[in-house]
């Protein structure tokens, strides 16, 4: 038995945080009924929830790649126990063949053999230069190398299948719960007519057509590197899986950063007006009025002279580049609250001219309470419509940053860095097209997906802005 | 009128104060300037010498606020907040670590950057603002529901997607233009045309989302019927009525941007090795610059509250209602 | 017949269904008559005028029927062809002149656009009609005017404007829809002026859509009454206020409230108009009707036409007096006697900075309220009347302390409340409590009503324990006529005359002496209005509590209130007990808005005082006395002093150069 070490990042810890907060908030949803019919449209929503699938098999993705852990090292007995200085996740165990099976350098999707010549000895022919076969892609096939096509068609055949199942087995568990107390059949009949209030037909066929990509997949990445391999010949559908934690982090830890910070501000600037309205005005125009990718990019290097000159703040590699990641999103956060917080100042300013605010005060309601109980909740629609249309343009602006070298550690495998280093690669002759084409699939899967489900939100909160 | 621009003229100036404070702080505060010397002249060679010599070199070693040490003025002007953060008011940049003068490269590598900047932005907005137009004109219809479709799958592409996809295909397959580099003269359009049109590509989506939005926001309006009761035909009701009041919503998001076209843009410059201001901020960034972050920084935000005042005054030419009160 | 709409049916696609809003309604207007279509909202009047003129909702849904012009068959006319109509032969006014308009365009321009359209006129021949246009609808200045945009123009201005761009295409129909709703009722007297004498002039038709009895009696020819999308009865002017038929049309004569139903409860209409989507088969009006009689629930009534007066319904007995159905009875006793005072006004003051310039110095004040003492006396009603702009609403929130009074004092039982914080503001506005006018507004829709109503006993720490509280809640729902299981429910599933009654359960509840009510009736319907009045006066009545009425509704006065105060720009210009003020108005102001109401009687249209103009803005009052601009007596001192106050009668004080 090996023992481990828990490892608890700071950005786990927010990411199991903003869990806890997501799962209270749905306690409260059901137990509201306002907000309960809001988000019944968001289900009724067949785009949005057939986005809402995708968007929950990335977040599953992210929370097994947040659970850290070090391996423990052998010693001797007695001796106090070492543990490895690599940080590992429960997701890298689940997929530890992809993780770990490394080839040379570049290596084509269901290559068998490496992308560059090299010179092997070759017993009795001296030395040759050709493309040296891959240690693991296609290991399986030996001599048959050119079987590759039907191989995989036949495993991804069969991977298919199984999906199939596993797809009937979740539908007609679903079916069941829809047609509970009802004759048998009657919740197929009515999945597939489309006469559930919860878009249960659009969550299906995602996941049908989910399942038959995904498990294909992951069945031949076990044989063949699916997506190729980079140039230290690493796999790059690890390295997508890997990237997409860093994506959710950077769109959820930094929305959730600014939050309070806009919320509060916002209101209080709208509520009591006068100077503090001043104050908080001059604060988010100075703010708003440096370039964001400027003031990012200030603020990126002068942290990086700090975490440069505090090497000893760190035990693992990995510490300093979680602790980079969230300062980046702090930072990210402190430059796009001032959008939100003018948003829900002029709300304010609006609700607080409202009779049943007035009535409040009659009563002489405090304040306090007053912003609590009768205007915070009536901005909660524009605060989660804001959540979820900022998500997407954070998982883009990663990219951008990281490619001008503002974003992510260059160790912390995300979007960004994958396209920064793919980037040259195209310039070769021949080309090398996989990490480029995979990395922008994947964020574009990823921020589509975020994009529809934030429009089907905001129409079931903000019917006006369709 | 006057008395107002006046007004924001002056209420500039404490905002431009603030960004001073925070760019000074952010520079000299958090980090201080002994911590920039390590990390520039890099850990191995760090001496205290060495770090004397780096900051003397670029006028570091003044204390930050207040010099005690001074008589008279030069209490506040011997400072490294006088010295570098106050005198960019005047123009003075001071000098980049390669030893140029900041304000004069700053004045070379404008051009560039709007000759790249201008036509995108021109480009893209008379794009945008006719597809968007003709989205809302037939709205809810098929066409509308495939061009909203159509908008949001572009604006989940990555930016890098755009450069990269369109370098690669029109410049490396179809060799059509040179895939990087800058010329002047007449020939300077081959070079800008590809840099141009993937800009105005990659703002497609998101832009006619939002003005789509905006039209229709008029389509619902009471004068809109108005006009249809008069017996105009659509496209009058459009052109005379809509467009119109849509273009005041639309001036707020357009004009604030003008000024800032100067600075020219990260990505497009540095893929395509247009010598304008965006590349020179992203060389400055990869080459730990400070002196140039700093200015830019400061450049940044002295456009960015002319584009504040600009559109205050555009408010006064489209808007009646401001314009006479 | 010029216009004749016939079995027209319209909807509005809601899903995968159509709505019927309109259904099978016919009717025909002649040359030169005024048809007055009359409903409360939601009846489908509004939906029948778009749907003439082809301008429905994008939702909406042409289903069947004709209508036709001259002859001409408008709905199946292509529409390039249609445009033709619109505008041209036919012209539509509507209710919001101040959205109405495009605001960024000159009023030059959009009368200029209906004549290049169909006339084909432009240059100098446009302008000269366009200048001939303004003048006939009453805008002085015409040529420098019609270079002005917009907000330049007060709301009855920009109304006038709307009836000369509805001119500018020689309409032979013209449709005004609630053409004076937004108005004030002077404002509304000359709009109502206007439309008469071009009528006459022009010899056009016209469709009015209305709510208003009052409007209806001072300008139509005949009149056709809605109910839940379908006609119920048309009749000549004469015949429909002699002797209305339909039980419906009985029952809205007499929910509203009257001098001479002064002291009685008004008659109401029990329930709601039943929703679109679940319209009954037989008579619609069935479950709210006095006369509901079997038959009525089965099938719905055909037409019975007697001498041009024809009505839909099953019941034939129209002979009985309507006022033998509805309870007319006492409730209250008028007679109160003159108690102590118990909340008085000195010299209230106040004055909202204007900002100017480039150090933003205060260069001027609104006077919202400008020196304003009244008193109010416990358990009686005092009406604070006048149009919008005059700082009524001002002076409920001065009183409560939601604005700080400028200057001024307010002394609630002897205690001034100027200045006071804390507790001790909140111990004393445990006294005073405020309904709002929109009671959309003014209940938080996240909150259930029973947290509503908790809201004011738990800040002022009424009642101690749940159960007591619970208690309390549910005893204060059945005071205001709502069931107990309301305190569970959230405010959208009530109407809006439910939820002026949670309103009114919740400032009850900390049991105040005193309810500023500010307008509550005016978002409502006749018959719901109805109820909230009698509520009031049922609460007032067994619980003694004192009113300050703000209303611009003088039925609404005439019918509850004890004393009566005027405002104009910020003062109060009469005073006095109800009777005195509204049977001997001694100022010209009083007079002249107590004669600017259409009433609704055959007699209705005696109207002898308009004033000219409209009320100048508060930030610049005239001069002297502020009234003296529209005062048909104005005076030369009536221009440089303001004329103080003089006691008629030991109860009545005005403010006139003309009285001694």
């Amino acid at each position: 038995m090996m023992g481990f070490q828990i490892v608890l990042l700071w950005s786990d810890i927010l990411i199991w945080l903003l869990v806890a907060a997501g799962v209270g908030l749905g306690v409260l949803i059901v137990r509201t009924p306002p907000l309960l019919s809001a988000w019944r449209n968001v289900g009724a929503n067949r785009v949005g929830m057939a986005s809402a699938t995708v968007l929950l098999a990335f977040v599953l993705i992210g929370l097994l790649d947040s659970l850290h852990y070090r391996v423990a090292l052998e010693g001797k007995p007695g001796q106090k126990t070492q543990y490895a200085v690599e940080v590992l996740s429960v997701l890298d165990a689940l997929v530890t063949p992809l993780r770990t099976r490394n080839e040379k350098t570049y290596s084509e999707p269901f290559a068998t053999r490496l992308y560059a010549k090299e010179t092997v000895d070759v017993p009795g022919q001296g030395t040759v230069r050709e493309y040296p076969r891959l240690k693991y892609g296609g290991k399986h096939l030996a001599e048959r190398e050119d079987e590759v096509a039907a191989d995989a068609g036949f495993t991804a055949f069969r991977a298919g299948v199984l999906a199939f199942l596993g797809w009937l087995a979740v539908a007609g568990i679903v079916s069941g719960v829809v047609g509970h107390g009802e004759a048998p059949g009657t919740g197929w009949r009515r999945i597939w007519r489309g006469e559930t209030a919860f878009a249960w037909d659009a969550v299906l066929v995602t996941l049908a057509l989910m399942l038959l990509v995904a498990v294909p997949l992951f069945w031949l990445s076990g044989q063949y590197h699916v997506f190729g391999t980079d140039k230290v010949g690493q796999d790059v559908l690890y390295q997508i899986l890997k990237s997409v934690r860093t994506g959710l982090i950077i769109g959820l830890v930094t929305t959730l950063v600014m939050l309070p910070m806009a919320v509060l501000l916002g209101i209080v600037a709208g509520y009591y007006r006068g100077w503090v309205d001043d104050v908080i005005q001059y604060i988010y125009t100075v703010l708003n009025s440096i370039p964001g990718v400027l003031l990012i990019a200030a603020a990126v290097l002068m942290m990086q002279v700090v975490i440069d000159t505090h090497p000893q703040w760190f035990s693992t590699a990995a510490e300093r580049a979680d602790l980079r990641l969230l300062a980046l999103c702090f930072i990210l956060g402190i430059t796009s609250w001032t959008g939100l917080c003018r948003l829900l100042r002029g709300e304010t300013l609006k609700l607080r001219e409202l009779e049943y605010i007035q009535a409040a005060q009659t009563f002489g309601v405090s304040s306090w309470r007053i912003i609590i109980r009768h205007i915070l909740p009536n901005l909660m629609h524009i605060v989660i419509i804001a959540l979820v249309m900022d998500f997407s343009g954070l998982v883009l602006a990663e990219a951008v940053l990281s490619y001008v070298g503002i974003g992510v550690d260059p160790t912390m495998t995300s979007f960004g860095t994958m396209i920064n280093n793919a980037r040259m690669e195209l310039g070769r002759e021949p080309v090398v097209w996989w990490s480029l084409t995979a990395a922008f699939a994947a964020m574009f899967i990823l921020v589509l997906a975020a994009n529809l489900f934030a429009d089907a939100v905001r129409d079931a909160f903000d019917p006006r802005a369709a | 009128m006057l008395a107002y621009i006046v007004r924001r003229l002056l209420y500039a100036l404490p905002i431009l104060l603030g960004v001073n404070l925070i760019t000074f702080a952010l520079f000299f505060v958090v980090n201080t300037p002994d911590d920039m010397a390590r990390m520039q002249l890099g850990v191995k060679r760090v001496t205290p010498e060495a770090i004397q010599k780096w900051k003397a070199e670029r006028g570091y070693d003044k204390p930050l606020l207040l010099n005690a040490e001074a008589g008279g003025l030069a209490v506040l002007t011997e400072t490294v907040f006088f010295q570098k953060s106050a005198r960019m008011f005047v123009g003075d940049f001071g000098r980049a670590e390669d030893g140029r003068d900041i304000a004069r490269e700053i004045g070379n590598r404008m051009g560039p950057s709007l000759a790249i900047a201008l036509p995108t932005f021109i480009l893209g907005l008379f794009v945008t603002v006719t597809f968007a137009l003709t989205l809302a004109f037939f709205r809810a219809s098929a066409f509308d529901f495939w061009g909203v479709v159509l908008c949001v799958a572009m604006m989940s592409i990555s930016g890098l997607f755009y450069i990269i996809g369109g370098q690669y295909l029109i410049s490396k397959v179809w060799r059509l233009v040179p895939i990087s580099g800058y010329g002047g003269g007449l020939e300077a359009w081959r070079f800008l045309i590809l840099p141009v049109l993937i800009g105005v590509v990659s703002g497609i989506g998101s832009s006619t989302r939002w003005y789509r939005t905006i039209f229709l926001e008029e389509v619902g309006k009471d004068y809109v019927r108005t006009a249809r009761a008069k017996g105009l035909p659509e496209t009058l009701v459009f052109f005379r009525h809509i467009l119109r009041n849509a273009l005041i919503p639309i001036l707020t998001g357009v004009v604030v941007v003008i000024p800032l076209l100067f600075m020219g843009s990260l990505l497009t410059e540095s893929f395509f090795g247009i010598p304008g201001l965006g590349s020179y901020t992203i060389d400055a960034i990869n080459a730990q610059d400070f002196a140039v972050v700093r200015s830019m920084v400061f450049i940044g935000s002295v456009l960015y509250i002319v584009g504040l005042i600009l559109t205050d005054i555009s408010y006064t030419l489209v808007d009646p209602r401001i314009r006479f009160e | 017949m010029m216009l004749t709409v016939d079995r027209l049916r319209l909807g509005f696609a809601a899903g995968k269904r159509v709505l019927a809003a309109v259904d099978g309604i016919s009717f025909s207007i002649a040359k030169g008559e005024t048809f007055a279509l009359l409903g409360e909202s939601g009846c489908g009047k509004s939906v029948t005028a778009q749907g003439i003129m082809r301008l429905l909702p994008p939702a909406g849904r042409v289903l069947g029927g004709s209508v036709s012009m001259e002859g001409q068959s408008l709905l199946t006319l292509p529409e390039a062809d249609m445009r033709a109509w619109r505008g041209g032969r036919m012209a539509m006014i509507f209710q919001e002149p101040a959205t109405s308009l495009n605001p960024v365009l000159t009023v030059g321009q959009q009368i200029g656009e209906v004549l290049e359209r169909h006339l084909g006129m432009t240059g100098a021949a446009a302008t000269g009609r366009m200048v001939e246009l303004l003048r006939q609808v009453g805008i002085a200045d015409p040529e420098r005017r019609l270079n002005e945009y917009p907000f330049q123009f007060s709301g009855g201005m920009k109304q006038r404007v709307m009836i000369a761009i509805a001119l500018a295409g020689e309409p032979e129909l013209l449709i005004a829809d609630e053409p004076t709703t937004a108005l004030d009722v002077t404002v509304q007297a000359q709009i109502l002026d206007l439309l008469v004498r071009l009528q006459a002039e022009r010899g056009m038709a016209i469709l009015l859509i209305t709510h208003d009895l009052g409007v209806v009696a001072r300008m139509a020819h005949r009149i056709g009454v809605m109910y839940a999308g379908e006609l119920v009865e048309v009749a000549s002017r004469e015949a429909f206020f002699s002797q209305p038929r339909h039980p419906y049309t009985q029952a809205l004569f007499k929910a509203l409230p009257d001098m001479s139903r002064r002291g009685q409860r008004l008659t109401t209409i029990p329930g709601q108009v039943p929703s679109l989507a679940a319209m009954p088969a037989g008579c619609r009006f069935a479950e709210r009707c006095a006369r509901v009689m079997p038959v009525c629930r089965e099938q719905s009534p055909v037409w019975r036409d007697e001498q041009s007066h024809a009505v839909r319904c099953h019941w034939r007995d129209a002979g009985v007096d309507a006022d033998a159905a509805g309870g007319g009875h006492e409730i209250t006793d008028l007679s109160v006697s003159a108690g102590k005072e118990f909340l008085r006004v000195a010299d209230l003051k106040v004055h909202f900075p204007i900002r100017k310039g480039l150090l933003q110095r205060t260069v001027g004040h609104v006077r919202a309220v400008d020196g304003l003492s009244l008193a109010i006396l416990p358990g009686r009603t005092l009406a604070l009347v006048g149009e919008s702009g005059c700082g009524k609403t001002t002076v409920g929130k001065a009183l409560l302390q939601l604005i700080p009074p400028t200057e001024g004092s307010v002394l609630l039982g002897g205690q001034p409340l100027v200045g006071l914080r804390g507790a001790r503001l909140r111990s004393a506005r445990r006294h005073m409590q405020m309904i709002f006018q929109d009671p959309f507004a003014s209940l938080n829709p996240r909150l259930r009503v029973g947290e509503i109503i908790a809201e004011g006993m738990d800040a002022l720490a009424v009642v101690g324990d749940a159960r007591s509280r619970r208690e309390t809640m549910a005893a204060l729902l059945t005071q205001v006529g709502l069931p107990e299981e309301a305190i569970d429910r959230y405010p959208h599933e009530f109407s809006g005359g439910q939820r002026q009654r949670i309103a009114v359960a919740r400032a009850l509840a900390v049991q105040p002496s005193l309810l500023i009510c500010d307008e509550p009736t005016s978002a409502l319907d006749v018959s719901v209005q109805a109820q909230i009045l009698n509520l009031l006066k049922k609460l007032q009545s067994e619980l003694g509590v004192a009113y300050l009425f703000i209303t611009h509704n003088f039925a609404v006065v005439e019918y509850l209130a004890h004393d009566i105060a005027v405002m104009y720009l910020g003062r109060i210009v009469e005073r006095g007990r109800a009777e005195e003020v509204l049977r001997t108005p001694k100022h010209p102001y009083t007079q002249a808005l107590l004669s600017a109401i259409p009433l609704p009687r055959l007699e209705g249209a005696t109207a002898v005082i308009r004033l000219s103009g409209e009320t100048p803005s508060p930030a610049n009052p005239p001069s002297g006395c502020h009234f003296h601009p529209r005062c048909p007596h104005a005076m030369d001192v009536c221009r440089s002093r303001y004329p103080e106050p003089v006691d008629v009668t030991a109860t009545q004080r005005v403010s006139c150069h003309l009285l001694p």
